[in-house]
């Protein structure tokens, strides 16, 4: 355990060689994947509700593909199937882009991401009551206004629950980073493990750091929900 | 030529995937209960244990564990056959990746059943007990056939995650239908079509374990009274 921690903490932590790692690194996967994934999937959810069958129906099949596939085939269908195409290796932007392992990484965990929260936002959507819509277009809203100020405000706090269950769902999907040989935790742990042999203590080290990221955002997400859903009465 | 060849392989390589994922399922189911029994029995020892194994292994992503299990396992299981001096036993990859699995799903299989439990009405229990039925016969004839309504989509949910978290065990070594489609990507220089390939095949098992589910939810349900808006 003491050789692990001694010749590896600064890379669990936050860099090794220079480059960032470990802590850092998945925490950075985590925030860009999430908050890209949160604004995307608003936009989607209100189209995936909508009644117009070719606005809703190509985003149905598009979440049915990403919640029905695993994430790590996912990756792998970025990262190495998209790059081994020759089209893509002859454009020049394109092959710098599926080059990267970082940007194939955070491509694919908002992809997946985005498949999941848009059906959790969607469903909340859908249980507004129909009271709440009608008293809004006896008010004159516009449909904009309408999503602004009555429909996303309620929906996304009733999601809150989901949402947060989401979140920590992806906090785990980073540990697949290292397949995209981005060095996130468990990259690390897989280094400490062939340096020292110590394979109990690397990634015993590696699951606690995961613990310790899951409660404390699961802590977070308490916090904010207690705050939230105030007002809707439903305290626990 | 259809796949270069490689039908036969990837076919055999979703074979081991099903099966590793059936039976994973039926030691997980069986956690599960026993940890669900555990966390809602009257001894204080049997709740905190199960209390830890649920929220330790819920808490840490699935490949990390999964990474600890398997090769913590061959460790100790050398450092016991060198204490007692005999030979040291292999652990087969496959039956390491079932009770690995079956083991991490344990813990959300308990969560799942411990709600279902609770959901099934005490009178329920106290009326069977009553006729004169033992702790078993309340157990299959009450107990069980209630509580499988309310855990339906919480197991569908985990099934769901078991089966796509298959592809991790290509990590861990095993031959199955990720590895040999990497393989064949790899040799044919075709790695786009295979990868595809292995998300349609996932996809199908997706889509066919929903059907199975829809039905097994109409059995269950079964005399409970549908409200329609």
């Amino acid at each position: 355990m003491t050789d692990v921690l001694d010749q590896f903490w600064r890379a669990y932590l936050y860099a090794s060689n220079g480059a960032p790692s470990g802590v850092a690194v998945t925490l950075w996967l985590l925030v860009a994947s999430v908050s890209m994934g949160f604004f995307i999937s608003i936009a989607l959810a209100v189209a995936r509700v909508s009644s117009r069958r070719w606005l809703s129906l190509p985003l149905w099949l598009f979440s049915y593909v990403f919640r029905g596939t695993p994430l790590y085939v996912q990756i792998l269908f970025i990262y190495a199937g998209i790059y081994s195409l020759d089209f893509v290796k002859g454009t020049p932007p394109l092959a710098a882009f599926f080059q990267s392992g970082y940007n194939c990484l955070i491509l694919a965990l908002t992809l997946n991401t985005v498949a999941y929260t848009t059906e959790i936002f969607a469903g909340a959507i859908r249980t507004t009551s129909a009271g709440e819509i009608e008293a809004a277009r006896a008010y004159g809203m516009s449909r904009f206004a309408m999503y602004r100020r009555v429909i996303l405000p309620s929906a996304l706090r009733r999601a809150l629950p989901a949402y947060s269950n989401e979140v920590i769902l992806m906090l785990h999907a980073t540990s697949l980073a290292f397949t995209a040989t981005v060095p996130d935790i468990l990259k690390v742990a897989r280094d400490a493990n062939s340096a020292t042999y110590q394979t109990f203590a690397a990634y015993g080290l590696a699951a606690l750091l995961y613990l310790c990221l899951s409660f404390t955002l699961i802590g977070l997400f308490r916090r904010f929900e207690r705050r939230a859903l105030a007002c809707l009465g439903t305290q626990r | 030529m259809f796949l270069n060849g490689y039908g036969p392989l990837l076919l055999a390589g979703t074979w081991v995937t099903v099966q590793l994922a059936l039976l994973s399922l039926v030691v997980a189911v069986g956690l599960g209960l026993l940890g669900a029994w555990a966390k809602l029995s009257a001894y204080r020892g049997a709740r905190l244990a199960a209390t830890a194994y649920t929220t330790l292994i819920r808490g840490v992503p699935d490949l990390v564990l999964m990474l600890l299990i398997f090769f913590s396992m061959q460790i100790a299981l050398n450092d016991v056959t060198d204490l007692l001096g005999i030979e040291p036993i292999e652990i087969e990859p496959f039956a390491a990746g079932v009770l690995t699995l079956g083991f991490i799903y344990g813990a959300y299989f308990a969560e799942t059943f411990r709600g279902a439990f609770m959901a099934v009405p005490r009178g329920q229990l106290e009326a069977a007990t009553a006729y004169g039925m033992r702790e078993f016969q309340v157990f299959r004839r009450i107990l069980f056939p209630q509580m499988m309504r309310h855990a339906l989509p919480g197991i569908g949910n985990n099934w769901q995650v078991l089966l796509k978290s298959t592809a991790l065990v290509s990590l861990i070594g095993l031959t199955d239908l990720v590895k040999v489609a990497q393989d064949a990507g790899n040799v044919s220089f075709r790695v786009f079509l295979f990868i595809s390939v292995t998300g349609l095949i996932y996809l199908a098992l997706t889509t066919l374990s929903n059907g199975i589910l829809y039905c097994l939810d109409r059995r269950y349900s079964a005399g409970v009274r549908e409200l329609r808006l």
